[in-house]
């Protein structure tokens, strides 16, 4: 019989993610198993994590890993990208971690074009400290420090990363993708070996925000959290290339 | 070897590059801006990587990715940028990343004065970040001494796999001296060092689950973070042995005058004028502040000193606090002070240990 689909490589055998169900962060991480054993390159692939649920996969991916400082994988990424060309550097953020506390190492990265890859999970929440209010979060929102939902009067409204990051020069690849339906995974892969391929040609910054869901924290069972993203989150984050060159 | 005239700052960054320190990232700040211009335009020569940090949370950020790639990295920074590197230098502690950095120290608390001052002393021996963690701090009081000590941390820091500190303050930092530099490690041996690293180093494994390279920061298992801490328990016991003081006319001495950095340099010097007088001073200066050199201190003839004074360039005194660990009652501390910036006079220190002698 033919072989047509087996379990990425990528992913260590007879380990168990710990993430909740109808999270999408075990999605990306198959995504990124196929593309690094697609590539061929788990030999010379290190991540960097943020602090957060993005940091549960340290336990089961086979490449190398190290945890950042909260907010900070963007600076780590530089230094080890920067003395280690030859190794394919990818950090792997939250938004809190991303957009909030590690707002400048994002820009600064950003803003100096190293070669890296970022993948940047945007949920809308804080996901392992139990819910709070991102940057990301949708205005009306509700969040564990937002009872009452997000208030752009109070709170300022959601940012929108990729956008931000578009009135740099340097960036080489910005791209948002989601993975709320078959079609939009398919094109998060693509987005994700895209953005490696670049690293590996020298080409510099490449950020893949990924639009995903907290099923946990936004107090929603899986299948709605589908239609939430279709219906609230991706009118907030349109999808599609913002930066390619 | 013929001897230079170099600026504390920039001999600390050319005993590193010479040691083999291939990457730096920095943040400006008064009184240490010497090094990351030095490295700015030194690395590059090596084929070293040199980075303006964002900040100072970014710039040991970098340090701490540069180094889990193996290669040997530092930064530096002044007292209120340490502080912001804490984060960075207790992940290193964490996941035993070898480091350097330097703390050129100014007067604190908040941003203080940029002139020099010893006011990081508990920060640096007792709690450079969260987590209870310790690491091997040198002290030196000359330029030569600071390049002396720079281009040894790096071994030690690979040895353990731990952060190690610098401590000077902004004399030793920005006067120019007379030194001799240590030799340039050849390329091949900086490549050799790197590769040793190999194991552990993020730069790519084979598809073996079990010998990936994973820098933990920290642990899910509770019974794993309790046992990694013994271990440090252990280690940091073990250092002990490597302290290091300097001991100056200590048999007979009926005053012993007692600091680190400048302010103990300053110290010796009024030993000498003491016993030109006919009062018996001596000295021990702490060379490394973390260990710290008890055991010099047993060394004081209790028989015959009169008392010890303890020479600081911070208000209120910090060093003091090991000090009185170290001389257990066996005779009474008095102290020399002076802080914000304000550098130690000899006049002063000559004047509290003469007192001592006064007294009854």
């Amino acid at each position: 019989m033919e072989l047509i689909y087996s379990r990425t490589k990528t992913i260590q055998e007879d380990k168990v993610s710990g993430f909740c169900p109808g999270c999408m962060h075990g999605t990306v991480m198959k995504l990124i198993g196929e593309v690094i054993d697609e590539l061929g390159i788990i030999e010379k692939t290190a991540c960097v994590l943020g602090i957060g649920c993005c940091g549960l996969q340290m336990d089961y991916m086979a490449y190398d890993n190290a945890t950042a400082p909260h907010g900070r994988a963007c600076a780590v990424a530089t230094g080890l990208k920067r003395t280690n060309p030859d190794t394919l550097v990818f950090t792997y953020q939250g938004d809190g971690d991303l957009a909030s506390i590690g707002l400048a190492e994002t820009m600064s990265a950003a803003n100096r074009g190293e070669n890296i890859t970022v993948i940047f999970i945007n949920n809308g929440i804080y996901g392992m400290t139990g819910g709070q209010m991102a940057p990301t979060t949708l205005v009306g929102m509700k969040a564990s420090t937002a009872p009452f939902g997000r208030n752009a009067k109070d709170h300022g409204y959601p940012m929108h990363m990729c956008e931000i990051l578009n009135q740099l020069t340097a960036p080489a690849y910005l791209v948002r993708t989601s993975c709320n339906n078959p079609q939009n995974v398919m094109k998060t892969k693509n987005a994700i070996k895209k953005a490696f391929k670049n690293q590996l040609e020298g080409k510099g910054f490449s950020m893949v925000e990924i639009v995903t869901s907290c099923p946990t924290n936004w107090g929603l069972d899986p299948l709605k959290c589908l239609d939430y993203i279709e219906e609230k989150m991706l009118p907030e984050y349109p999808l599609g290339v913002i930066r390619d060159r | 070897m013929a001897r230079v005239f170099m600026k504390g700052t920039e001999a600390i960054a050319e005993a590193a590059v010479r040691t083999g320190c291939r990457f730096f990232a920095g943040y400006p700040i008064t009184p240490q801006n010497e090094i990351p211009e030095y490295f700015s335009r030194r690395l590059p020569e090596v084929g070293g990587v040199f980075v303006q940090g964002e900040s100072e949370v970014a710039s040991v950020s970098m340090v701490y990715g540069a180094a889990s790639g193996g290669t040997r990295s530092m930064t530096s920074s002044s007292s209120p940028g340490i502080s912001l590197k804490s984060e960075g230098i207790s992940y290193c502690a964490a996941a035993r990343i070898p480091m350097v950095y330097v703390n050129v120290s100014r007067g604190g608390p908040g941003v203080g004065s940029i002139q020099p001052a010893q006011m990081d002393y508990l920060q640096a021996t007792k709690a450079s970040g969260n987590g209870g963690f310790r690491m091997r701090v040198f002290a030196p009081a000359s330029v030569q001494e600071a390049v002396d000590m720079t281009y040894k941390a790096f071994d030690v820091a690979d040895q353990y796999r731990r952060p190690v500190l610098i401590l000077i303050d902004g004399v030793v930092g920005t006067m120019m001296e007379p030194v001799e530099l240590p030799p340039m490690k050849s390329d091949e041996e900086v490549a050799a060092m790197k590769e040793a690293k190999k194991a552990w180093t993020l730069t790519g494994h084979k598809l073996d689950y079990a010998h990936r390279a994973w820098i933990q920061p920290g642990n899910w298992s509770t019974k794993v973070m309790q046992s990694d801490s013994e271990e440090d328990a252990a280690l940091y016991k073990s250092w002990q042995k490597e302290a290091e003081a300097e001991e100056f006319m200590l048999d007979d001495a009926e005053v012993v005058l007692t600091g680190y950095g400048i302010s103990a340099r300053i110290g010796k010097s009024a030993v000498k004028i003491l016993r030109a007088e006919g009062i018996k001073a001596g000295l021990i200066r702490a060379k490394t502040v973390y260990p710290f050199p008890y055991e010099a201190y047993d060394h004081i003839n209790y028989k015959k000193v009169k008392g010890i004074l303890d020479i600081e360039m911070s208000i209120p005194a910090l060093f003091v606090e090991d000090v009185q660990v170290a001389v257990k009652d066996r005779a009474p501390i008095s102290t020399c002070l002076c802080s914000g910036g304000n550098i130690m006079t000899r006049e002063a220190v000559l004047t509290a240990a003469r007192k001592i002698m006064e007294a009854k």
